[in-house]
């Protein structure tokens, strides 16, 4: 079976931004740090109004902070 | 560990020492009367008001400690609102929550059917309280692990 995910380049762009922290750019765009960890981890996909706000933070169009991959089970072989 | 993992295993915690250590304090109160007696039927009745003003109480004294601690030892603060990860995380906790409770009705009320004494059904329910309140910091703790 497909596993869909949203993956995304946070990591290296905070440290692109001034090396910003993880809370700085939960502040920034309005969630909790533990959602920035999640996402950087590949934990979770977030929802389309999350992800504008954090391509906001980082003045880039979505698609440079985030990227779309598509695992399937040959993949992992 | 982020604040939320911990609290998880927090409340995980204290859900099974405050459950466990009420039994304890009300097992020795079990009225000597007749299974069936009213006597009976008013000990499982403030058997379970009791321990839901106890659980929610303590949860509560729990957290607010909690939170001193956890300010003290890292020197963060924590969240004060509940963004979209967590509310997603909430749902799945409550839904699976609700699940294992209902189940744990349905057998309680087939307790009954079957004719079992009252007091069986009493258990089950109050079991199924405690599972369904487990089963909900474990699945909390588990997405904010593994994510969602």
């Amino acid at each position: 079976m497909a596993k869909n995910l949203v993956g995304n380049h946070i990591r290296k762009l905070r440290f692109n931004h001034h090396e910003m922290t993880q809370q700085q750019l939960a502040d920034q765009v309005g969630v909790t740090r533990q959602t920035i960890v999640a996402l950087e981890k590949g934990n979770y996909s977030p929802s389309l109004e999350l992800a504008f706000r954090i391509a906001r933070a980082f003045h880039l169009p979505l698609e440079e902070v985030f990227f779309y991959e598509e695992h399937t089970e040959e993949d992992n072989k | 560990m982020t604040y939320q993992e911990k609290k998880s295993i927090v409340s995980l915690i204290s859900t099974i020492l405050i459950f466990v250590a009420y039994c304890l304090y009300k097992y020795p109160q079990f009225p000597e009367g007749g299974l069936d007696s009213t006597e009976t039927f008013r000990y499982w009745g403030s058997f379970v008001l009791v321990l839901m003003l106890v659980s929610i109480i303590a949860h509560i004294v729990i957290s607010i400690v909690f939170n001193i601690v956890f300010r003290i030892t890292t020197g963060e603060k924590e969240p004060t609102f509940a963004d979209e990860l967590d509310k997603l995380i909430e749902l799945k906790a409550n839904r699976i929550s609700f699940f294992v409770f209902i189940l744990g009705f349905l057998l309680a009320m087939g307790s009954l059917v079957i004719d079992k004494p009252s007091q069986v059904m009493f258990m089950i329910l109050i079991a199924s309280g405690f599972l369904s309140d487990v089963t909900g910091s474990v699945t909390k703790l588990y997405h904010y692990r593994k994510g969602f």
